[in-house]
């Protein structure tokens, strides 16, 4: 076990993959000699060459593409899109083909590729380096979608992504790459996918919730403790395949759900979560459902504080809906 | 990882051809502009130099501030004044200005005040576009001066469309689009300049070869000899220019205005320069620049190089030189502190302008958002 | 069920075609001491295409195939390569290659299964008719997005690079996918990365109705290799010899030196864009007479029996012979049911444990 932060555990996940596994290989703008604008990639180029770090020119449709082509012959590449925000000349090749590729030849050719991507806000970034847009790939039929919160789950989330046999879009909380920090195991430390974590346990009220949402979530439940309101945290950490098992048995158990997540809310993935509670667990509610979301506006440079999502909203929340019912 | 040499010329033997030039394809034309313009006209000589010093100053000010923390982000133009001036001047203040988001200098030309810039740096209620970018995205209309976005290239695609509509219209002026040598890599430099060569849009397209695409090197961005010698790929005539001469880029741009505005089709200028200071305030140029490298270019600082050059021709003293500095200088700081004093922008105005008229949603929106702010300041 | 309604592909007979320039000893140098089979074999496929195609549109006609794409006009590229490939090799197809598979190996009964979107499709039916996947003989499975195959055989010359292995990819796509951004980018990290693809380039002069000079501004489409850094070359593609000794050099290339080269082969659409499409809307009628000057079915069988083929390319008897076999597969294909209804849920994700999900639980 060692402390770390969110991006030094990306990094030893990286680390650990491309040690595990000569068919291991990063390609992405910035990611070898620079080491990633973030520094998730700091210090792979140096240990395992530049043919399997590989600095390409400026085009998401040429990494993700290219990426697709070494994943049909054997390879398993892994791609970084800098920001989430640039993700969109890749999406032909996302939707179209390394979603579809398995299904379209028959299984004959499967498709791995890993994209891994710094999405959400917080950091100043205004409309082009905050967006949340999770909803676009978990509607594509193919896709796996993970999102850490944790150190130990950014690890352990992407080398069970490195190691799965579909395609996966790995969303790293870039709000919190350095702000959260927590043990994390050495070596092949793994996380399976559609497994949920219940961040915090409670009785009266379940805050579903993802990524950089995780610690604002526990942070609201911390203060309506104080209330004596026991609120349940759960990290759901991939959207696709969604453990919705877990999700049932916390709304059942406390009769409210509240949704987190700094998308906008306008089919926003909270709107699927919803679906499935009044789908299975309706006669178990006790009060509405609630999403407390980023608004249904592009993503403000300024006043990025009043779109995202606070302890505050969430907490109003949650209160609103134990005096409910 | 970039390959050996290629052998360009493996295809020497001839082609057998047997009457294959369909009658329908036509050879690229390309027209040269009748006589090359001079540089920069006299009058304006001593005018260019006095805005490149002032995108000098407001560079190393707001790589202060941010550093600061009084503005949240910075893009320099450090080292590419003479590319962003010359050209500046060269355009007419009907074209349309599509830029990347480095272009201080053209927007300083295009007369945006440096209190307006700052306000935007700031995203203070000053601000026209009501802090909803970062730093160095602005855009203003009155200016034919359209509003940057951080993905790279997709503003190709529309100075074609722009310059197209106003062929349309009858008028007679051209579009330009500002970019990279990262940005050639990309779908819209690909989309756009095929599209401006299949229907011979009125559009110059203003590469500022800064060498770096942040930390990718030139020669690991495309195998081409130069970036100038894509134009050939989409039919027609791509230049090289020394960037750090102001002349040269002058008469490339004031060339490629006529060709445009005559209907001759567009031009692509690689204005060959050099990014003194790092990609933004987020980047690290130490990591990746070989050693050596930015003290070789700065022997070619273009502000430093046209200074002598108007004391050489007589237009300019030390004097003056000193004096002029010392003025923009408190140009920059007067501005500066008028921006700063301005209140913030109005907290609910991010929840305008996403539609025309705002859906019930955004109306409801905001008014949960006025009651809990109202709540935060204790109102009832 | 066949036989007597099987369209006749249009006669040729007294038509001039532009004479092939090639020498018995250009066949020699290009195909080694046993030329005569090879050219032989090249013509058999050659025929056994025209009479697929045709029969094919045929059976859309009929309403007995969803759609096709024919290659009629292009098959001296697409049998080409087919010879000069080797099996460890790679095709990254469009819409029009299929022919690639099949003289490479591919069995034509699964094909035509493909084409029937039947249960013994290796897909399952969940294509379009002629968008095949044949893993058998290294043929990607295509989608009907133009020009994104580029890119992975870009990505596949790398993985090829890397691991040490013999094999070229062959990239085909239309005058039309040099718009794409795939193109773009393609070519483009082909340049900087130096990997052994071979971008085949088959410029049949439309995009359904849009004619390749409004396609791009520049005289040829060979010529944007230069913008990338490697070599290009424009060819006659309806001239068997020339795309053979282009795509020697080309492959040359590719194998020795690990470099990307564009060809680009000229040829004629001599059918429509797909049975979806009507060209007399668009194409003037001059067209059609300068592609059966071009007819490289026509060329190569005149130059057979200028050069001591002539029972070779006798087309009444090989036409028998592969319509015989057309005939046998359809009847075999029409016969299998559609794939299971169960198979829908098939190949979404990798057969791997399962999401804990209620529904699942319950049934």
């Amino acid at each position: 076990m060692t402390e770390l932060t969110l991006v030094q555990a990306v990094n030893r996940g990286l680390f650990e993959a491309m040690r595990q596994d000569p068919d291991v290989l990063l390609l992405g703008e910035d990611i070898g000699l620079n080491g990633g604008v973030f520094r998730a990639t700091e210090g792979l180029q140096k240990e395992f060459g530049a043919e399997r770090v590989i600095d390409t020119p400026l085009s998401e449709c040429g990494i993700v593409g290219t990426a697709i082509g070494m994943a049909l012959y054997g390879l398993k590449p892994i791609a970084e899109i800098q920001f989430m925000d640039f993700i969109y000349p890749a999406f032909d090749q996302i939707v179209s083909e390394l979603a579809k590729f398995r299904y379209r030849s028959g299984g004959q050719y499967p498709c791995h590729v890993v994209i891994r991507t710094p999405y959400g806000g917080g950091i100043r970034g205004g409309l082009y380096h905050s967006q949340s847009t999770e909803a676009f790939f978990c509607h594509t039929a193919g896709l796996k979608v993970v999102v850490p919160s944790t150190p130990a789950d950014a690890k352990g989330l992407l080398l069970t992504a490195v190691h799965d046999e579909d395609p996966v879009i790995f969303l790293e909380p870039k709000r919190i790459y350095r702000s959260v920090s927590g043990e994390v195991p050495e070596g092949d430390h793994r996380v399976p996918f559609g497994v949920a974590r219940t961040a915090r346990e409670g009785s009266d009220v379940s805050i579903l919730a993802w990524g950089a949402m995780v610690p604002t979530s526990l942070e609201a439940a911390a203060k309506l403790a104080d209330e004596g309101i026991s609120a349940e945290v759960i990290d759901l950490r991939t959207l696709v395949p969604l453990d919705e098992a877990a999700v049932l048995a916390s709304v059942e158990k406390t009769g409210r759900a509240v949704i987190v997540h700094e998308a906008a809310r306008n089919a926003g993935f909270g709107a699927e979560l919803a679906a499935r509670i009044a789908e299975k667990a309706l006669y178990s509610l006790r009060a509405p459902i609630a999403r407390v979301t980023g608004y249904d506006t592009p993503f403000p440079y300024a006043l990025e504080h009043l779109y995202l999502p606070t302890p505050e909203r969430i907490e109003s929340a949650a209160r609103e809906a134990v005096r409910a019912g | 990882m970039v390959a050996g040499s290629h052998p360009k010329d493996i295809w020497a033997t001839a082609t057998r051809a047997d009457g294959m030039t369909s009658a329908r394809v036509r050879p690229a034309t390309v027209e040269r502009g009748a006589r090359a313009p001079a540089g920069v006209p006299d009058a304006r000589r001593v005018e260019a130099y006095r805005w490149m010093v002032l995108a000098r100053l407001v560079d190393e000010r707001c790589l202060t501030l941010q550093r600061q923390g009084r503005i949240g982000f910075y893009v320099p133009l450090e080292g590419q004044e003479a590319a962003q001036i010359g050209c500046a001047l060269a355009l007419e203040a009907a074209d349309w200005i599509f830029p990347a988001y480095r272009e201080l200098g053209l927007a300083l030309v295009r007369g945006v005040p440096l209190e307006t810039l700052f306000d935007q740096f700031i995203g203070n209620s000053g601000d026209v576009l009501k802090g909803r970018q970062m730093p160095n995205h602005y855009g203003y209309r009155d200016r034919n001066f359209v509003v940057a976005s951080s993905p790279v290239g997709t503003q190709i695609t529309q100075a074609v469309g722009a310059g197209l509509a106003a062929r349309r219209r009858g008028d007679a002026i051209a579009t330009i689009a500002f970019f990279g040598d990262g940005t050639t890599s990309s779908n819209d430099f690909h989309a756009g300049l095929n599209f401006a060569g299949v229907f011979r849009a009125p559009t110059i397209f203003f590469c500022q070869n800064n060498q770096w695409a942040i930390s990718l090197p030139r020669a690991q961005q495309t195998h081409s000899a130069t970036l100038a010698e894509k134009a050939r790929a989409y039919g027609f005539e791509g230049v090289v220019v020394d960037g750090m001469a102001i002349d040269e880029v002058y008469r490339a741009v004031r060339q490629a205005r006529e060709r445009a505005v005559a209907g001759d089709g567009p031009t692509l200028i690689e204005a060959q320069v050099y990014r003194f200071g790092p990609h933004s305030t987020s980047d690290d140029p130490k990591r990746y620049r070989p050693a050596g490298e930015l003290e070789k270019w700065k022997q070619h600082d273009p502000v430093a190089g046209f200074r002598d050059e108007l004391i050489r021709e007589g237009r300019l003293t030390v004097q003056d030189d000193e004096k002029l500095w010392e003025a923009a200088r408190a140009e920059v700081a007067s501005a500066w502190k008028t921006a700063e004093s301005k209140p913030p922008v109005d907290p609910l105005s991010f929840l305008d302008d996403v539609f025309a008229q705002p859906t019930r949603e955004l109306e409801d929106d905001r008014r949960r958002l006025a009651a809990l702010l109202a709540q935060r300041e204790g109102k009832p | 069920m066949a036989g007597s309604e099987t369209p006749r592909p249009e006669t040729s007979v007294g038509r001039r075609t532009v004479p092939l320039s090639a020498t018995v000893e250009d066949a020699r140098r290009l195909f080694g001491s046993d030329w005569a089979t090879v050219v032989a074999r090249a013509f058999r496929w050659m025929v056994f295409a025209r009479s697929f195609d045709a029969r094919m549109q045929g059976l859309q006609r009929q309403g007995r195939i969803g759609f096709y794409g024919a290659a009629t006009g292009q098959e001296a590229v697409n049998v080409a390569v087919g010879l000069l490939s080797r099996p460890e090799d790679w095709i990254a197809p469009g819409l029009r290659e299929q022919l690639v598979a099949l003289v490479r190996g591919h069995p034509v009964s699964s094909y035509v299964d493909h084409l029937f979107a039947n249960a013994r499709d290796p897909a399952l039916g969940r294509n379009m008719p002629c968008h095949p996947t044949a893993r058998d003989v290294h043929y990607l499975s295509m989608s009907s997005v133009i020009g994104t195959q580029i890119t992975h055989a870009v990505g596949l010359g790398y993985a090829l690079r890397l691991r040490r292995d013999p094999g070229v990819v062959f990239a085909f796509f239309g005058d039309g996918a040099t718009s794409a951004n795939d193109f773009h980018a393609g070519l483009n990290f082909a340049g900087v990365w130096g990997v052994p693809v071979v971008f085949c380039l088959t410029n049949n002069q439309w995009a359904i109705s849009q004619p390749v000079e409004r396609q791009s501004a520049t005289a040829t489409l060979a010529e944007k290799a230069a913008a990338y850094g490697i070599a290009g070359r424009r060819v006659d593609g309806t001239d068997f010899f020339a795309v053979a000794e282009a795509l020697r050099a080309a492959i040359g290339l590719a194998r020795e030196q690990k470099l990307p080269s564009l060809l680009e082969f000229v040829v004629y659409r001599m059918t429509p864009h797909s049975t979806s499409d009507d060209p007399t809307r668009y194409q003037p009628p001059e067209f059609l007479a300068a592609a059966a000057a071009h007819d490289p079915l026509e060329r190569l069988g005149d130059w057979m029996r200028a050069n001591g083929l002539a029972k070779a390319a006798e087309v009444e008897t090989v036409r028998a012979d592969c319509d015989s076999e057309i005939r046998r597969a359809i009847e075999s294909a029409e016969a299998v049911p559609p794939p299971d209804p169960e198979s829908l849920f098939r190949d979404v994700r990798s057969p791997l444990p399962k999401e804990r999900s209620r529904s699942q639980e319950v049934s």
